[in-house]
C-alpha cells in the first residue's frame, strides 16, 4: 500500500510574533496512504496543513510535495500543482453565493476547458459520489445542514480528481452515525480513487477506522509516526494521555 | 489549459510524457480506447465519443487493454457512451478492463443520478408571481421596520426609566467612530461643495452685475441644506453601512442569539447605544459640515469676486436669518434616527452566509440615503407653509 514519500517536511520552524508553533518539525507522508495528524488544540496542525498547501509561509524549513518545494514555485507550476491536490476545510469552506453544483465546476472552470454539459455530468456524478442527493447540486451552502457542507466540501476537493486530499478535521461536528459515514466515505473513495489522504483530525474512531499511520505533534515537533500499535506503546505523557484515556477506551483501543 | 499541461510536465519531468488519450476503431463490431484518458483530455474525448454509433442488435466490444490511465471524469464519459449505445440497441461489452479500472467504472455507473430537471415555468405567470411576491415583500418589510421602530421607542422608554441601564461606554465609543472620526471627510467634502457652489454661482450672477449675492447663494443653500444633507449622506455610506456590517456579522456567528440566551436584549445592547451616539453627533457634524462649506464659498467668493472676508462676514449676517442655519440643524436628530435605524434593523435582517451580510449592507445604504431625501423634501414642504 505505502510506497514513495509524496510530502516531505523537514525542519520546519513557524513562528508568530513570539509565539512558536513548530521548531523543527519533520513529516513523511507515503503514497497512497491515510495519514492522521493528532495533537492538542493549539498543536499547529492546521497550520502545518495549511503551510503545506502554501496558505501559510513557514519561517524556516522546507516542504516538499511530489519532489518539488512548494515554497519555490513560479505561477504556472504553483497552478499545475494545486490541480493535483485537493483541501477540504473545516466547515466546507464552501462559496457562499454558488450553488453546490457550480462549487464543484470551479475548479474545473478554473484548470481546464469542459463544456457546460460535461461539467453538469461532472457535478452530479460527484454530488452522488460523496453521498448527496441529487437534488442538493441546485442548493446553496447556507441551505445546507453540516454533514452535507462537508460532503459538499469534498465533492469540490475531488472535482480534479486528486492524487492528495488534505482534510481539517472532517468528522468534527457530526454526530457519530455522520462521523462514521464520512469516514467509510473517504475509505470507499480512496478505495476507488487511490489518492493519499494528509488528515488533521480529534476523532480516534476516524484514526482507528481509516488511519494508516498516525503522527503526533507535540511540544512544537512530531514526537512520534507510526499505526496504531506503536501509538499505544508511546510512553510520552500526552500520547498516553490521548491514546489511553477515557475517550479511548469508549473507542474501544 | 496550456499552461496548465506545461506546469504539468514541469511537474512530473523525469517520467515519460504519458500517451495522450486515443480512440481507434480496428474492426466492425470492436473499438479500441487506450493512453492515458485524463480529464484534461475530456473535452475531446466527449466529441469524439458522441460521434459513437452502433448497429442495434449488433454486438459492439470495448477494448479497453491499451488504458494508461483513466480518472473519474473519463471513466464517466466510457460509461455514458456505453449508455447511449445500449439505448440504441447496441450489445456492448468490455474487454481487457484491469482491476482497478473497473472498480472505478463500477464506481461511476452506481453514481449515475441526474439531478432532477427543474420544474418547468410558464414565463408571463412567473413574471406576475413575481412583481406579487416583491410587492407584498416590501410590505412586509415597511411592516417589520415599523415594528422595529415601535420596540426600540418601548425599548428607549423602558430605558429612559432606568438610565443606569443605559450602556454609556458603548455610546461614547461609537459616537467617536460616527462624530469624530468623519469629521475629516464631512469637513472635505463640505468645504469643496462650497468651493463649488461660489464658483457656479460668481459666473452666473456676474451676468446681472449682482456678484455680492453669491454670499446669499451659499449661505442659503449651505445652511440650510447642503451641509446637513452631505454629512447625512456621508454617515449613511460610513457609519450606516457600518451598523448593518457589524450587526449582521454578529447574526450570522449567532451572537445575538447568544446575547438573548444570557438576558441581554439586543435592541437595548446594540441599538440603543448607535442611536443615541448619532442623534447627539449628527448636528455637531452638521454644524461642522457648515462652517467648512461657508469657509470654501468664502474663500472662492475673495479668490473670483475679490469679496473680502469681512465683507462676507457682514453680507452673511444680512442675508440670512438665524432660522436658516437652525433649519440645517433641526434636521440633522431626524437623519440620525433614520440612518441608525436603517442600518440597525437591516442588520438584524442578515440570515445565513456571508453573502447575506453584503447584501443587507448595501440596501441599508440605499434605503438609508432614500429615506433621508424624502424626509428632507417633506421637511422643505413643511418649513415653506410655516413660513420660515
Amino acid at each position: 500500500m505505502a510506497g514513495e514519500t509524496i510530502i516531505r517536511v523537514e525542519g520546519l520552524h513557524t513562528r508568530f510574533g513570539d509565539h512558536v508553533v513548530h521548531d523543527g518539525l519533520n513529516l513523511d507522508v507515503r503514497q497512497g496512504e491515510v495519514l492522521g495528524v493528532v495533537g492538542g488544540s493549539g498543536a499547529g496542525k492546521s497550520v502545518l496543513l495549511r503551510s503545506i498547501v502554501g496558505l501559510q509561509r513557514p519561517t524556516a524549513g522546507r516542504i516538499e510535495v511530489f519532489g518539488r518545494r512548494v515554497l519555490d514555485l513560479d505561477t504556472p507550476e504553483r497552478i499545475a500543482l494545486e490541480a493535483r491536490w485537493g483541501v477540504l476545510f473545516q466547515d466546507g469552506a464552501l462559496f457562499s453565493s454558488l450553488t453546490v453544483a457550480q462549487n464543484i465546476q470551479v475548479p474545473l472552470r478554473e484548470h481546464l476547458k469542459l463544456n457546460q454539459r460535461l461539467m453538469d455530468d461532472i457535478a452530479a456524478l460527484k454530488i452522488s459520489m460523496v453521498g448527496l442527493a441529487p437534488e442538493a447540486g441546485r442548493l446553496y451552502p447556507a441551505e445546507l445542514s453540516g454533514g452535507m457542507r462537508k460532503r459538499a466540501g469534498l465533492a469540490r476537493a475531488l472535482a480534479l480528481d486528486p492524487e492528495i486530499l488534505f482534510l481539517d478535521e472532517p468528522t468534527s461536528g457530526l454526530d457519530p452515525i455522520g462521523a462514521a459515514r464520512f469516514d467509510a466515505l473517504i475509505k470507499r473513495l480512496r478505495k476507488t480513487l487511490g489518492f493519499t489522504v494528509f488528515m488533521v483530525t480529534h476523532d480516534l474512531d476516524s484514526l482507528t477506522a481509516i488511519c494508516d499511520r498516525i503522527a503526533v505533534l507535540v511540544d512544537k515537533r512530531v514526537l512520534a509516526v507510526g499505526n496504531m500499535e506503536r501509538m499505544l506503546s508511546e510512553r510520552h505523557p500526552w500520547v498516553v494521555e490521548y491514546f489511553h484515556g477515557a475517550r479511548a477506551r469508549s473507542a474501544g483501543l | 489549459m496550456v499552461k496548465t499541461d506545461e506546469g504539468a510536465k514541469a511537474v512530473t519531468a523525469g517520467e515519460p510524457p504519458p500517451a495522450s488519450a486515443w480512440i481507434k476503431r480496428p474492426g466492425d463490431g470492436e473499438i479500441a480506447l487506450g493512453g492515458c484518458w485524463t480529464i484534461g483530455e475530456a473535452e475531446r474525448l466527449d466529441q469524439e465519443l458522441a460521434g459513437l454509433h452502433g448497429v442495434a442488435g449488433a454486438r459492439l466490444s470495448f477494448r479497453l487493454s491499451g488504458l494508461e490511465g483513466l480518472d473519474t471524469a473519463c471513466a464517466w464519459l466510457v460509461h455514458r457512451a456505453r449508455k447511449n449505445l445500449e439505448a440504441e440497441g447496441v450489445d456492448v461489452v468490455f474487454d481487457g478492463l484491469s482491476p482497478e479500472y473497473r472498480v472505478l467504472l463500477d464506481e461511476v455507473a452506481a453514481n449515475d443520478h441526474p439531478p432532477p430537471s427543474p420544474p418547468r415555468v410558464n414565463r408571463p405567470l412567473e413574471m406576475v408571481a413575481h412583481a406579487g411576491e416583491t410587492t407584498l415583500d416590501n410590505l412586509h418589510r415597511a411592516r417589520d421596520f415599523l415594528g422595529f421602530f415601535g420596540l426600540v421607542v418601548l425599548t428607549m422608554l423602558r430605558t429612559a426609566a432606568r438610565p443606569a441601564r443605559l450602556r454609556f461606554v458603548p455610546m461614547v465609543h461609537h459616537m467617536e467612530q460616527v462624530g469624530l472620526n468623519a469629521l475629516p471627510i464631512v469637513g472635505l467634502i463640505s468645504f469643496l461643495i462650497g468651493v463649488v457652489i461660489a464658483y457656479q454661482g460668481a459666473s452666473q450672477m456676474k451676468q446681472f452685475g449682482a456678484e455680492v449675492f453669491v454670499v446669499n447663494l451659499i449661505a442659503v443653500s449651505v445652511l440650510r441644506e447642503i451641509g446637513i444633507l452631505l454629512a447625512a449622506i456621508v454617515i449613511a455610506g460610513r457609519s450606516g453601512s457600518a451598523f448593518t456590517a457589524q450587526i449582521g456579522a454578529m447574526k450570522v456567528n449567532e451572537e445575538i442569539d447568544a446575547m438573548r440566551t444570557l438576558g441581554l436584549d439586543p435592541v437595548e445592547v446594540l441599538v440603543l447605544p448607535r442611536l443615541l451616539a448619532l442623534v447627539l453627533a449628527m448636528p455637531l457634524l452638521a454644524f461642522f459640515a457648515d462652517m467648512m462649506g461657508l469657509l470654501g464659498g468664502g474663500l472662492m467668493s475673495w479668490i473670483v469676486l475679490d469679496i473680502k472676508p469681512d465683507q462676507f462676514v457682514e453680507r452673511l449676517g444680512d442675508a440670512v436669518s438665524l432660522w436658516s442655519f437652525w433649519i440645517g440643524i433641526i434636521k440633522a436628530p431626524f437623519f440620525a434616527v433614520i440612518i441608525a435605524l436603517v442600518g440597525c434593523y437591516e442588520g438584524f435582517q442578515v440570515v445565513g452566509s456571508a453573502e447575506s451580510v453584503g447584501q443587507m449592507t448595501s440596501r441599508s445604504v440605499v434605503e438609508s440615503i432614500f429615506l433621508v431625501i424624502v424626509v428632507d423634501a417633506a421637511f422643505s414642504i413643511f418649513f415653506q407653509l410655516i413660513g420660515v
